[in-house]
């Protein structure tokens, strides 16, 4: 139930995002666009199909896979601050990407923006690698994954104001505005990209729920229950780094959806891991568009930054809604 | 699909134990008599000398050498899901508070590890621990609103409620109230003679062992001191020797027999030392 709500206030979403934008788009012409696509002239069927419905539908899906991401983070180190960007991996996807825009990497046969979704990968990955090792190595106890998380968070971010220190004026300017986190790159191969790490990463989460749900009784319970706890966190993990790494490749640091999507579906679903993973994700996509949205009407005419957009209007809902919940329980 | 087998041999047998801490050796070539199925086994011992490494060790969860049999299933040769599937292992901590429910929590303990599980064969199974442990009450709070007690118990139904063959509870009855101590014990004992599993419960309450288990294994500081019935077991020496201090053991007025402790033994301030630095190794 709470997943179909979910499901319908994100299309209703997604719709709200194509009709804003510098062009207005009345309703009708829009939904007329869609059904029947070149019946309103060239003009309206460049901007809907173009322009609009990618950038629309990457912001959904982008949500979507940091939504998840940090549902799956949250649950395998047992800890509800953690998210791709909160311990990290969204610093080290960025600084593999940045390395890539400032030293011009070209890997032979592929085209730039898929160099910059790998190295973003490769670094992630690592990144994923050095928190699970501290995790095998301490159990996944709460202190001591953040700590080691913060402190992964201000090397990477030392490092990527170096290397935008020593960068080229024009790389930089490009670096800059892709750090505050951007819609604008959308196209339809990227919207390909992402939906298909989706398409490959979500039903291997779901096959895993029962398991991740039995974690949350902590790891050594879980273990008793014959649950390959290591493996489980490992492969969760390596998931975290596909999804992170893909979503900070095209749309740059958008930073809280992680950890805002799941906390909202813990709030609206529980813990049930078969509805709370794809709660996380609906979630994850409901914030992003609405956000897209805002960022695209706030200023008339100018689309600012959605990562900045994100930030400064998410933050206080996400507080209000959970100190309002806080307080019901109190 | 029968979930346990009723063999009157499925006894427990445990030979050449050897496990320990890097610094530190825990049992060296544990050897113990066979424990016939459908029994309750107390595992006493003052603190540190091991009573959890030995669950654990018994568990596979964590590293050990030597032979466990369970009746004629080598036990020792499993590992991870596959011996899981046999033993329902308690842990010392609680279930951590969560936004669960305690009924997906238990759910959830029962299809983690058995994906072929049907949805009707689940709900089943958990609808039996919660009755047989009289939970019903608890079964859609949320385990953050539980009290640990609360939450102990239904650590407890997590263990139970795959009907496994052999159970080892690590002090399942530290959060829990008077009441809630005899309900546990009761409800263990149900499900041992019924499914003739067998079960062995770390305590410290001396007195809740003597009346409600049928073999008691106890650990003195020095390794295993005894084994056999509860009023051969436990005696005014082997307490001495075991946890260093005086004790008594009277008739009360039903008959059963009471311990009933007076003071440290003389000889014993020199272990407190012992133990405690023991302690201090082992975290």
């Amino acid at each position: 139930m709470i997943l179909a709500a979910l499901s319908l206030a994100l299309l209703l979403a997604i719709l709200g995002d194509i009709m804003t934008g510098p062009a207005d788009l009345a309703l009708s012409d829009l939904l007329g666009e869609l059904i029947n696509p070149g019946s309103h002239g060239p003009i309206n069927e460049a901007i809907v199909w173009q322009i609009r419905l990618p950038t629309a539908v990457m912001a959904a899906l982008v949500g979507a896979a940091l939504g998840l991401a940090g549902a799956e983070m949250q649950t395998v180190l047992n800890n509800a601050l953690a998210s791709p960007f909160t311990l990290g991996v969204g610093a080290a996807a960025t600084l593999g990407a940045s390395l890539v825009i400032i030293l011009d990497v070209a890997l032979p046969g592929l085209p730039p923006s898929y160099t910059i979704a790998l190295m973003a990968f490769v670094f992630a990955a690592l990144s994923i690698l050095a928190i699970d090792a501290v995790a095998s190595l301490y159990g996944a106890s709460r202190e001591v994954i953040v700590l080691f998380g913060i402190a992964l968070v201000f090397v990477l971010n030392a490092v990527n104001a170096l290397v935008q220190f020593v960068a080229s004026p024009d790389a930089l300017q490009q670096l800059v505005f892709w750090t505050m986190g951007s819609l604008s790159e959308a196209s339809w191969e990227r919207v390909a990209i992402i939906a298909s790490v989706l398409v490959v990463c979500l039903p291997f989460a779901m096959r895993r729920a029962w398991a991740l749900t039995a974690l949350r009784a902590g790891e050594d319970h879980a273990r008793s229950f014959g649950v390959p706890v290591t493996r489980l966190r490992r492969t969760a993990l390596l998931r975290v780094s596909l999804l992170a790494a893909v979503a900070v490749a095209f749309v740059g640091t958008i930073g809280f959806i992680g950890l805002v999507g799941p906390h909202m579906a813990r709030l609206a679903l529980g813990e049930d891991h078969r509805f709370y993973l794809p709660g996380s994700a609906l979630a994850g996509a409901l914030v992003l568009s609405l956000a897209a949205t805002a960022s695209e009407s706030l200023v008339p005419g100018l689309v600012l930054p959605v990562g900045i957009v994100t930030s400064l209007i998410g933050i206080p809902c996400f507080l209000a809604l959970l100190l309002g919940q806080r307080r019901g329980q109190g | 699909m029968s979930h346990h087998v009723f063999d009157s041999q499925a006894s427990l047998r445990i030979s050449q134990l050897t496990t320990g801490y890097q610094r530190r050796m825990i049992f060296d070539q544990l050897d113990l008599p066979p424990l016939p199925a459908g029994s309750l086994v107390g595992v006493l011992g003052p603190n540190a000398v091991g009573k959890s490494t030995f669950l654990k060790a018994i568990a596979g969860m964590r590293p050990a050498k030597g032979d466990i049999h369970l009746g004629e299933l080598a036990l020792s040769s499993l590992h991870g899901a596959n011996r899981m599937r046999h033993v329902g292992y308690l842990p010392q901590t609680l279930p951590q508070p969560t936004s669960l429910v305690a009924y997906e929590a238990v759910a959830s303990a029962c299809r983690a590890a058995r994906a072929e599980l049907s949805r009707e064969a689940t709900d089943s199974l958990v609808e039996q621990v919660f009755a047989r442990l009289s939970l019903h009450s608890l079964a859609f709070r949320r385990m953050d609103t539980l009290s640990g007690g609360q939450r102990q118990m239904v650590g407890l139904a997590q263990a139970l409620v795959r009907q496994p063959q052999l159970l080892l509870l690590d002090e399942p009855t530290s959060a829990l109230d008077l009441r809630w101590q005899l309900a546990l014990i009761e409800g263990v004992r149900g499900v041992v003679q019924e499914q003739q599993a067998i079960c062995l419960i770390a305590l410290h309450d001396i007195n809740l062992a003597l009346r409600f288990c049928d073999q008691i294994i106890l650990f003195a500081p020095s390794g295993l001191l005894a084994t056999g019935a509860p009023r051969e077991v436990i005696t005014a020496e082997h307490l001495r020797e075991a946890y260093g201090i005086e004790a008594r053991i009277e008739s009360c007025s039903l008959g059963h027999p009471v311990v009933l402790t007076d003071r440290v033994a003389d000889s014993a301030h020199a272990d407190i030392g012992h133990i405690t630095r023991d302690a201090g190794a082992r975290r």
